[in-house]
């Protein structure tokens, strides 16, 4: 996994609340096996025209001229403003997957669906809570402005403006542990295998039956 | 005094953790083929063995073909490639790693949410996972599930346990009688009406009182099912007398052990007074036939109302969500949804193929025929096992001769991963859970309802009130 410590990224908005994962990648691309690839599909129903099928080459298709991902301001973008309950209905991890691969490190929005949320830590990528009127101000000022930029620092979980304001947000410690290391939570888990033995073993005693007879 | 929830979280935390997550033991882990090849690869390159491999129970669902001719031969005979080696991996890992798997040519094989309960693998008291938001169907068992993303099943593949935070509780309590005509299909869209879809967010959801309990296993397996389309990663049914009476004899349930897993079963309910955050009321009497209108389950009236107009939009962004959505739709304001024409309609998935759903639709469609104007009508049953039931019952007869095509089971139309799907602009009525843009086929509309609704609809080529339907 790779680390966040400090990033400083341009902007894109999202700007519609209920943003689902069939929206962020839609399902037919949930067939591959593989963890990567999936940047070219992002949003793919409103980044393209035409019926997307997995293995085609996007570079050929054609671009829905108003979804801003396709605007020549936008282009590079690395942090993505969003609006409430962001990436919420389907599980799949395919869609902070996407997100990654198509170059976003990090999301602000007022909120998020729960599943969305955690899978984003697990994928490099953080979902930073900040309030409506917080982002309300982004959006201002993104829309205002081309060329947008802030600097994520999750060191000191700080959203910081060009012109010097600064947004406190907050994030779990464990979370913002492994984030800032680039650490792998099973190998952390695997760290207490004896206390997940015992526990085994004491279940195993009341319960023998969830064990197998 | 503590919640159901808190019982169930309690019972299963290994380690509590400095930053109030904790490490939490999963007894049972539910598998199929679109969230674990990635986990499985993850697990390989990592050099991990499963922690537990007979908490582990997959079976391949989401894009396997329900055309009884593509499945007579069938992984090789999976005409999707792309699908065809999903299925394939499924397979390959489980005899790798030793996973018990329902392949696509056991009788057992179904919808992973129908599976796991069919067969008693889904019992009281257990933490069940799953890399699948429709998880908290087990809920209805008393069962902590919940859907998980792909990192988190390689984790719980490795590890038997997740790293959690625990959630708030939230109650809602249905009382009353169910007027004739409305099923658990119809609570659930109604309370996902009142509460919305961000109304559970960060709460699992117990769903309590008489009408609640009324239900079959099949029905409140239904409602904790679209729990997550309230917003809930857990929706929760305390245990009674119905569900002890669903499980005994089913092959993964406690023999040798019953009477002592009844008692301990008992005990799993939410106590007298015990402390919910947030407290839901409903009375059944005032529940209709619910049909949802737009792109979230959210949007959703009786059969016998209109598509609202913008004048009732609670926000200015509830407004603009709703044009959106009368737009993709192509619906007006004001419209009754009795008027909307119906091209397809889908009786299946996780939420509505059990036998009790069948039976549902296959008593209103009896003697009946399928609206000319409906082009394709058809009954995914949730798995082997309730398709050989239904045709045991002669249901599969009914579809039939009213025109219905009779399917082998899997997820299909649900989500579209198959050759099953709407084309653009088609209006579908779908026993499934999700309306979602594009969900079952790009440009496609998705209209939720109850099993019994969806085949009214076919007959009628347009939705109608079944209470005063005449055929
Ligand atoms: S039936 Fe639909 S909702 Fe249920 S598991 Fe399959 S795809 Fe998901």
């Amino acid at each position: 996994m790779k680390a966040l410590t400090v990033h400083q990224g341009l902007v894109a908005p999202m700007d519609r609340a209920n943003v689902d994962t069939d929206m962020i990648i839609p399902k037919q691309f949930l067939k591959s096996i593989k963890r990567s690839g999936f940047g070219p599909n992002l949003f793919d129903e409103l980044r393209y025209l035409d019926v997307g099928e997995p293995g085609q080459d996007c570079s050929q298709r054609p671009l829905n001229p108003d979804f801003a991902l396709n605007q020549a301001r936008y282009q590079g973008a690395s942090v993505l403003l969003a609006r409430e309950n962001f990436g919420c209905g389907s599980s799949r991890e395919h869609a902070p997957w996407a997100l990654e691969d198509f170059g976003f490190r990090a999301i602000i929005a007022p909120s998020y669906a729960d599943i969305f949320y955690n899978n984003c830590f697990k994928n490099g990528l953080l979902p930073i809570v900040l309030s409506e009127a917080e982002v309300e101000q982004l959006f201002q000022a993104l829309y205002a402005q081309p060329g947008f930029e802030l600097t994520i620092d999750l060191q000191q979980q700080q959203v910081r403006l060009a012109d010097g304001q600064v947004m406190p947000f907050s994030v779990d410690e464990f979370r913002r542990y492994c984030l800032l290391n680039g650490l792998d939570d099973i190998g952390l888990t695997l760290q207490d295998a004896e206390l997940i033995r015992e526990y085994e073993q004491q279940r195993a005693a009341q319960a023998p039956w969830f064990f197998g007879e | 005094m503590q919640t159901l929830y808190d019982k169930l979280w309690q019972q299963h935390v290994v380690k509590e953790r400095d930053d109030g997550t904790a490490l939490l033991y999963i007894d049972r882990h539910l598998l199929h083929e679109v969230t674990s090849p990635q986990a499985f690869e993850g697990l390989r390159l990592a050099g991990r063995k499963p922690w537990r491999i007979s908490a582990n129970l997959a079976t391949p669902d989401h894009n396997v073909p329900t055309d009884t001719e593509e499945r007579k031969s069938g992984i090789a005979g999976i005409s999707d490639q792309i699908s065809r080696i999903q299925v394939q991996t499924l397979n390959d890992n489980c005899e790798a790693f030793g996973i018990t798997q329902f392949d696509m040519q056991d009788q057992r094989q179904g919808i992973v949410h129908v599976v796991g309960p069919e067969q008693g693998a889904t019992l009281p008291g257990m933490t069940i996972v799953c890399g699948d938001s429709h998880t908290a169907t087990h809920g209805a068992f008393a069962a902590l599930a919940h859907g998980i993303g792909t990192s988190e099943v390689e984790h719980v593949l490795a590890t038997q346990c997740l790293i959690q935070r625990k959630m708030k509780n939230m109650l809602v309590r249905v009382e009353g009688d169910l007027p004739l005509g409305v099923t658990a299909k119809d609570i659930v869209l109604h309370v996902i009406g009142v509460i919305g879809t961000a109304g559970g967010n960060g709460h699992a959801i117990e769903f309590a009182g008489s009408a609640i309990r009324s239900l079959s296993m099949e029905g409140r397996m239904t409602i904790c099912n679209m729990a997550i389309e309230a917003g809930a990663r857990v929706g929760l049914v305390a245990v009674d007398q119905t569900t002890i009476d669903y499980l005994q004899g089913r092959p993964f349930a406690p023999k040798q052990h019953w009477q002592q897993a009844v008692d301990y079963w008992r005990t799993l309910i939410s106590d007298e007074g015990a402390q919910f955050d947030k407290v839901v009321e409903i009375n059944a009497a005032d529940i209709q036939p619910q049909v949802t209108w737009g792109t979230s389950p959210e949007m959703v009236v009786p059969v016998t109302a209109q598509v609202p107009t913008l004048a009732q939009a609670k926000s200015e962004t509830q407004a603009r969500d709703w044009q959106r959505a009368y737009q993709y739709m192509g619906l007006q304001p004001g419209q009754a949804i009795s008027d909307i024409r119906l091209d397809r309609v889908f009786i299946g998935s996780c939420t509505n193929s059990r036998i009790e759903d069948l039976r549902q639709a296959a008593e209103v469609a009896k003697g009946k025929k399928v609206a000319a104007s409906v082009k394709q009508a058809m009954v995914v049953p949730g798995s082997g096992l309730v398709k050989a039931q239904a045709e045991a019952e002669g249901l599969h007869q009914i579809f039939i001769e009213a025109g219905f095509e009779w399917r082998e089971p899997g997820c299909s139309m649900c989500l579209a991963m198959n050759a099953d799907r709407l084309g653009a602009g088609e209006h579908c009525a779908s026993t499934s859970n999700r309306n979602f843009e594009g969900r079952q086929g790009f440009g496609g509309r998705t209209h939720l309802v109850s099993p019994a609704m969806a085949a009214a609809a076919a007959i009628a080529g347009h939705f109608v009130d079944l209470r005063s339907w005449e055929n």
